[in-house]
């Protein structure tokens, strides 16, 4: 869908954001996506205020899902953390590429704080799909819309699957928990273009259930760091070989 | 939450959610010059971060929490098997990935639990 190249003023950039994301196919992926989180903090015995403050605070699927997975089997604390931040180094690069974007005349850093807590994969990639096109003015209010709209699609969902999964017969409950692992399976696959990224994923599906079954300390810290290091080393040593 | 209950739980989505996660987007704003994707510690990092990743969607799958832990493993492990070929053989659609694996599932489940 075309978005224009310049708004009249700040607020119709804001709703021309809105309106983006709301007609794009990330709205679906995000409804989709947080149902299945939902159902995921139901199952791990956690309030539904609790998911969307995280949806809100957080903001990243993934470290959601890790969160509430390892918070709602028991892990300690730091693990959790650990395995948080390892999952979110990815957003540092993305604000890195996103924020030029953005700057411009008259813009001071307090702007850019709302759009650098925003940055997440959906609103990033439309961001940069859409914002080049688009009049400097007006960007921070366009991204700024496009993300509300986004986050609220989640908050909204979330909500939805939670109670869902409180309400359905057993199986297709079961069917609504599925829906995280079966998609974010995907999702990673899909996102894995290049070797090491393959790699690692394949090295990960495999690790990290075998050292919850030799009970390593910190396992999901250990699958990152193991699987993320030897996947990296063999791309380096093929890369030397080739 | 267990292990956590001294802890208010949303002292601890600020301590082990909000703060780890946001502190790269922060060093993003604060460092943000120029920074090449294809750089060699973006290219680790993003491994690590998958390989975590697919460790949690092992874990859900072979220890899941709630009703999809009543399904059996057999039929768990067939419904993702499945549900990654049909992405894999439908152009790599991830919708038709998740209903063949959410259609097995649920025949699997049907048939199959106690």
């Amino acid at each position: 869908m075309p978005v224009p190249a310049s708004f009249p003023t700040s607020a119709a950039a804001f709703f021309g954001g809105v309106k983006s994301a709301l007609t794009s196919v990330f709205a679906l992926v995000l409804a989709g996506t947080y149902v299945g989180i939902g159902a995921l903090a139901h199952g791990f015995g956690l309030t539904s205020g609790w998911l969307a403050l995280s949806t809100v605070l957080v903001w990243a699927a993934p470290a959601q899902v890790i969160m509430i997975s390892a918070l709602g089997a028991g892990a300690p604390l730091i693990e959790v953390a650990i395995a948080v931040t390892l999952s979110a180094i990815r957003l540092f690069p993305m604000v890195v590429a996103l924020l030029p974007l953005l700057r411009g005349e008259g813009r001071r850093l307090r702007d850019l704080l709302l759009p650098t807590h925003f940055t997440s994969v959906s609103m990033w990639v439309e961001s940069l799909r859409l914002l080049p096109a688009m009049s400097r003015e007006h960007r921070v209010a366009f991204c700024n819309g496009l993300s509300f709209a986004y986050m609220s699609t989640a908050v909204i969902f979330g909500f939805g699957g939670y109670y869902l999964a409180a309400e359905l017969p057993p199986l297709l409950a079961a069917m609504l928990l599925f829906l995280t692992p079966m998609s974010f399976l995907i999702s990673t696959a899909r996102n894995a273009r290049v070797t090491v990224d393959r790699l690692a994923l394949a090295l990960g599906l495999v690790l990290g259930p075998l050292l919850v079954y030799f009970r390593v300390d910190l396992d999901l810290m250990w699958t990152g760091l193991i699987g993320g290091t030897l996947a990296y080393a063999a791309h380096r040593l093929r890369g030397a070989w080739a | 939450m267990s292990g956590t209950a001294e802890l208010s739980p949303y002292l601890v989505l600020i301590l082990v959610g909000f703060l780890p996660n946001e502190i790269w987007r922060a060093l993003g704003l604060v460092l943000a010059r120029g920074l090449n994707e294809d750089s060699e510690i973006v290219l680790w990092s993003r491994a690590v971060a998958t390989a975590i990743l697919a460790g949690v969607i092992a874990k859900l799958i072979l220890f899941p929490s709630g009703s999809l832990a009543a399904i059996p493993l057999g039929v768990r492990f067939a419904a993702t098997l499945i549900g990654f070929a049909a992405y894999l053989a439908v152009k790599r659609s991830m919708f038709a990935g998740v209903l063949a694996g959410e259609a097995v599932l649920l025949a699997g489940g049907f048939f199959f639990s106690p």
